[in-house]
């Protein structure tokens, strides 16, 4: 049944502690999509992709990744973190970080890259566009630079399904138009949840969107019916309260 | 000193035995300044106390209680911190105090005269011997090996832990071995600086071969450079004015460090002022 999804979530709960941030999603997500994830600061949009990744632990509730396992199913799954995470000032060049999407399984002593594995690599810098910079120490990178190179990271993994926790955060206009063209591009054979901010351009990408706010209030195919304005509404996003979701809605709802 | 050195074993040793160190922290150290462990090792370092004690009470070699015991407080501290619940500084802090409490409860159980610490609190490299050095020798091996067999394990594991993870890179098992290997590291520099002063050759090489390059291995060779500077012109200094070898060590490493600092801050402030009387000019 749920082998033609590439991700499947039932009823997934995920707490910290005592705290909830995530309550009773369900969510499907079909191979080909493109799901575009809003919702406010502290929504748990960071939560659920760690969770489909298995890197925290889920309270209840069930993921799978094109109908296997999440944990054993997740070699398909690239991951662009949320950059704020990472340390700008470790001691290592682009090219590095990059190369580390080939790393094997488990532990390889004495293990080195090998030419194929640089040559991928270049290939893929040249179609991030940052193959100029393969060198450079990590320090040395700005914002979106840096941001380009976490893409390329994940691409790396050769991944079927791409989860990207907010890409455009610090890029400027320029260089977030020409990473929406890439994922567009790559949106062709992969499968895609994104997680943004940046509303007003998702409106003009996905396919389909979600608004997480500890449950997800809205998901689905966005259809204009009154249902869906009024869950939209309830969904307390400062940036929803502006209006832009009329926009996102009848960009595809009247398509 | 040189003519010294061929002629007294305890001076070979005691050279020796400070290459071995700064090998350790040039390598160890530049991983605990880069994923901030500082306090998780000092934590370890002062837990060993209570192994020495132990060594003094039970009749064994004190340097092996030293290392049991910081292993042990390396795999506690690491679970409850993987575990979660607690801050990791709190547990650290505990163990740090129970580990040196342990210790002066172990020695002042002991019957008779008590022995004197200061060796291994402050260091004494000249008083090395053979079976230390042994000892040193091996786990310097064991730590050079380990870290340059998965290099590239242990620099995905360093940059980003979660991506590691993704990839199948068993990182809680790196995580646990870091640990111990700090723990060896610790062993290692005992008898270099002691447990008191192992922070500041844990921190000093790596921190000023981190503001000299921003390469992963060239900052560890530089550290290890650095520390070999250290350790020997500290050894030399406290064998000619006569002072303890440890602090010799450590006050050196320390300014050093600050040297390095002020001359890298005064050279960006040239650069700087350069680059603006180059944009004033038409
Ligand atoms: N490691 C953690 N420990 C405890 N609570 C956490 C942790 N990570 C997140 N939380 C809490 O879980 C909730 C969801 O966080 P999450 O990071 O998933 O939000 P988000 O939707 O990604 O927000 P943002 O838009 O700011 O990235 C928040 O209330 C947050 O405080
Ligand atoms: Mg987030």
């Amino acid at each position: 049944m749920s082998g033609e999804y590439a991700v499947h979530i039932e009823n997934l709960s995920v707490h910290y502690g005592q705290t909830p941030a995530i309550m009773g999603v369900c969510l499907d997500v079909s191979d080909g999509e493109y799901l575009g994830i809003i919702g406010p600061n502290g929504g748990g949009k960071s939560t659920l992709l760690k969770a489909i990744l298995g890197l925290i632990p889920i309270s209840s509730g069930n993921i799978s990744i094109y109908g296997g396992n999440a944990h054993k199913n997740r070699s398909l799954v690239g991951y662009v973190p949320q950059f704020a995470v990472l340390n700008r000032k470790f001691p290592i060049s682009l090219l590095e970080v990059v190369l580390t999407g080939h790393l094997k399984q488990g532990l390889s002593p004495f293990f080195r890259y090998s030419s194929k594995d640089e040559e991928s690599v270049h290939a893929l810098l040249e179609r991030v566009g940052i193959e100029s910079l393969a060198n450079r120490q990590i320090s040395e990178l700005s914002g979106g630079e840096f941001q380009k190179m976490l893409i390329a990271r994940a691409l790396a993994t050769n991944p079927k399904l791409l989860l990207l926790d907010e890409p455009t955060a610090s890029v400027d206009a320029a260089s977030r138009d020409q990473i929406y063209g890439l994922l567009a591009e790559l949106n062709k054979n992969m499968t895609i949840i994104l997680v943004t901010h940046d509303l007003l351009a998702v409106s003009s990408q996905v396919t389909r969107l979600a608004c997480l706010n500890g449950q997800l209030v809205y998901h689905g195919e966005p259809e204009l019916t009154e249902k869906v304005v009024n869950n939209l509404y309830s969904c307390p996003v400062d940036l929803i309260a502006h209006g832009v979701p009329h926009r996102v809605l009848r960009d595809h709802g009247e398509e | 000193m040189i003519k010294a050195l061929f002629e007294y074993q305890f001076l070979q040793n005691a050279f020796l035995s400070g290459i071995l160190a700064s090998i350790v922290c040039g390598i160890i150290g530049v991983i605990i300044v880069e994923k901030k462990l500082v306090m998780m090792s000092g934590g370890i370092a002062h837990t060993s106390y209570g192994g020495i004690g132990l060594g003094y009470l039970m009749g064994f070699e004190p340097i092996i209680g030293a290392f049991l015991f910081s292993a042990c407080a390396a795999l506690g501290i690491g679970y409850i911190k993987r575990k979660g619940g607690t801050h990791s500084d709190v547990v650290i802090g505990l163990f740090w105090s129970l580990g040196m409490a342990l210790g002066i409860l172990f020695i002042f159980l002991m019957p008779g005269y008590p022995p004197d610490l200061s060796s291994y609190l402050f260091g004494s490299i000249l008083s090395v011997t053979k079976a230390d050095l042994y000892l040193m020798i091996s786990l310097t091996v064991i730590i050079m090996f380990v870290i340059i067999a998965l290099f590239n394990d242990w620099k995905a594991y360093l940059f980003d832990e979660e991506f590691a993870t993704i990839r199948g890179i068993k990182t809680a098992f790196l995580e646990y071995l870091l640990l111990v290997l700090i723990a060896m590291t610790v062993v290692v520099l005992i008898r270099v600086v002691g447990i008191i002063l192992v922070l500041a050759l844990l921190t000093a090489p790596a921190a000023a071969a981190g503001m000299l390059t921003s390469n992963l291995k060239k900052r560890m060779i530089y550290s290890v450079i650095l520390g070999m500077i250290f350790c020997i012109s500290g050894l030399w200094i406290s064998y000619v004015i006569n002072i303890a070898s440890g602090a010799a060590i450590v006050i050196l490493s320390v300014i050093c460090y600050f040297l390095i600092y002020m001359i890298r801050s005064i050279r960006r402030g040239l650069e700087q002022k350069k680059v603006a009387t180059e944009n004033e000019r038409p």
